[in-house]
């Protein structure tokens, strides 16, 4: 803890820096994976090519495209950020998919019934209660992407990662400890928060029942079931 | 040049092919730890996972161990165990294994526990016993997702083993990690695209698998969900 103390500049200056590299690629991988899954379901025909390619990208080590693209984007935050972006839609893009897709087909006819057009059904009923899955992909994006960010570290960019080879080379087990937990804990902190927002973006979900949850918790596991499908 | 020019012109000579640091003699490698540890995960995580979603106990502590899994970084993990074990097998055994465990214990747990109980239920009531239950109508049942899991764990394991490299495991991870040491970008790019396809290999082997092994009836279904 001493040497927690000591050297509290250095880590939360890495802090920030590891949160950068983490968060920023989950925030790319919403704002393009809730249009891209729109289209998805609207257009059936252009989500199996989309599934395929999403489940490519999952599969990919971060490693070697960290190293694919430091030929490209050099040594810069970028060469982090676009695969962990690549790895978060690879999540996030079934969920939104199988969010929109869990809308009971009553709940959609209701809409047409009320006068909804077809983009302002996806837009305001679709969508809202597609929150909690996507929501669970979410989680899974945002806690995978924290712990990978320090693997980028043996090309020399990774947050808190940093700690991980310096006390490697050091031999030196108190530094890896403080990363390692610092790392478990921020994923925490930051899957609290999406659990707290989810709450607050879907009252009419807090009077159900523990089973009706059940299908959304199951989500929360593999980020979505139709990962599976290819 | 570009990344693919320089992994190409890196693969094709004939150096690579050959000898105790050649491509064949890695990728052996790599498979082997992948599969040891994909071993050792298995036969702890499925019956695990078989018997909690049996008697459908235990599913905090599946998603709290999930959770933590995904949370830890791996390459904290090895480096952690490594220097406490002070490089011994356990120093990257324990890590790949310990990584491999959630997901298959998941989605085995999910799938067992996703079977829609009218059909236990009329399983039990033709005189099946639990045990019956369990191997004949909810492990078949659960297929899909267990090979889910195993994939997701597969993908993982091989990742991992890749970044070991970086506390002197052998295989593909080598190739990074001593042409980073030595600057050599050539054998950094090479090393990499061979992990790529060992990457894409290992989806493609699920894929055939889950072609192979889910029942066809529920093959349909699953398609269309």
């Amino acid at each position: 803890m001493s040497w927690a103390w000591a050297n509290r500049d250095q880590i939360a200056h890495l802090l920030v820096s590891h949160l950068y590299l983490a968060l920023v690629p989950v925030l790319f991988g919403i704002v393009v994976s809730i249009p891209v899954g729109i289209m998805c379901v609207r257009y059936r025909w252009t989500w199996p090519p989309i599934l395929s390619l999403t489940s490519i990208f999952y599969a990919l080590p971060s490693l070697a495209l960290y190293l694919v693209l430091i030929d490209y984007t050099g040594l810069t935050d970028w060469t982090v950020i676009i695969p962990l972006t690549l790895f978060s839609l690879s999540v996030l893009i079934p969920s939104v998919v199988d969010g929109l897709r869990s809308v009971p087909q009553p709940v959609r006819q209701a809409a047409t019934a009320m006068g909804f057009g077809s983009m302002r059904q996806t837009v305001r009923v679709e969508l809202p209660l597609a929150i909690p899955i996507i929501i669970a992909g979410l989680r899974v994006a945002t806690v995978s992407s924290i712990s990978l960010v320090s693997v980028g570290q043996l090309i020399g960019i990774g947050g808190l990662g940093y700690f991980f080879t310096d006390g490697e080379q050091r031999d030196f087990p108190t530094e890896i400890y403080v990363a390692l937990v610092l790392i478990v804990i921020l994923a925490f902190i930051a899957d609290g928060l999406l659990v707290l927002a989810r709450r607050w973006l879907t009252p009419w979900e807090r009077g159900r029942s523990a089973r009706d949850r059940r299908r959304v918790f199951s989500a929360a596991f593999h980020g979505s079931r139709a990962e599976g499908s290819v | 040049m570009s990344f693919f020019n320089i992994a190409w012109q890196w693969l094709i000579s004939a150096h690579q092919w050959h000898g105790a640091d050649g491509i064949p003699v890695r990728l052996g490698q790599h498979l082997v730890y992948t599969g040891i540890a994909l071993g050792i995960a298995i036969v702890i995580a499925l019956p695990a996972g078989l018997a909690m979603g049996h008697l459908r106990r235990g599913g905090f502590a599946v998603v709290t161990l999930a959770n933590f899994g995904r949370a830890l970084p791996t390459l904290g993990l090895l480096v952690l165990i490594f220097v406490l074990t002070a490089g011994s097998v356990a120093s990257w055994l324990v890590p790949l294994t310990f990584l491999a465990i959630p997901p298959i214990l998941v989605n085995t747990y999910e799938g067992v526990l996703g079977v829609d109980p009218e059909l236990t239920d009329a399983a039990r009531g033709m005189g099946m016993t639990g045990r019956q239950v369990l191997f004949k109508v909810e492990m078949p049942i659960a297929v899909p997702l267990i090979l889910l899991g195993l994939r997701i764990s597969a993908i993982q394991v091989v990742a991992t083993a890749t970044i070991a490299a970086y506390i002197g495991l052998g295989g593909l991870g080598r190739y990074i990690i001593d042409g980073l040491a030595s600057d050599q970008y050539n054998e950094v790019a090479g090393g990499a695209a061979v992990i790529v396809l060992l990457a894409l290999a290992v989806q493609g082997v699920f894929i055939l698998l889950r072609w192979l092994i889910v029942p066809v009836g529920l093959r349909r279904q699953t398609q269309n969900s």
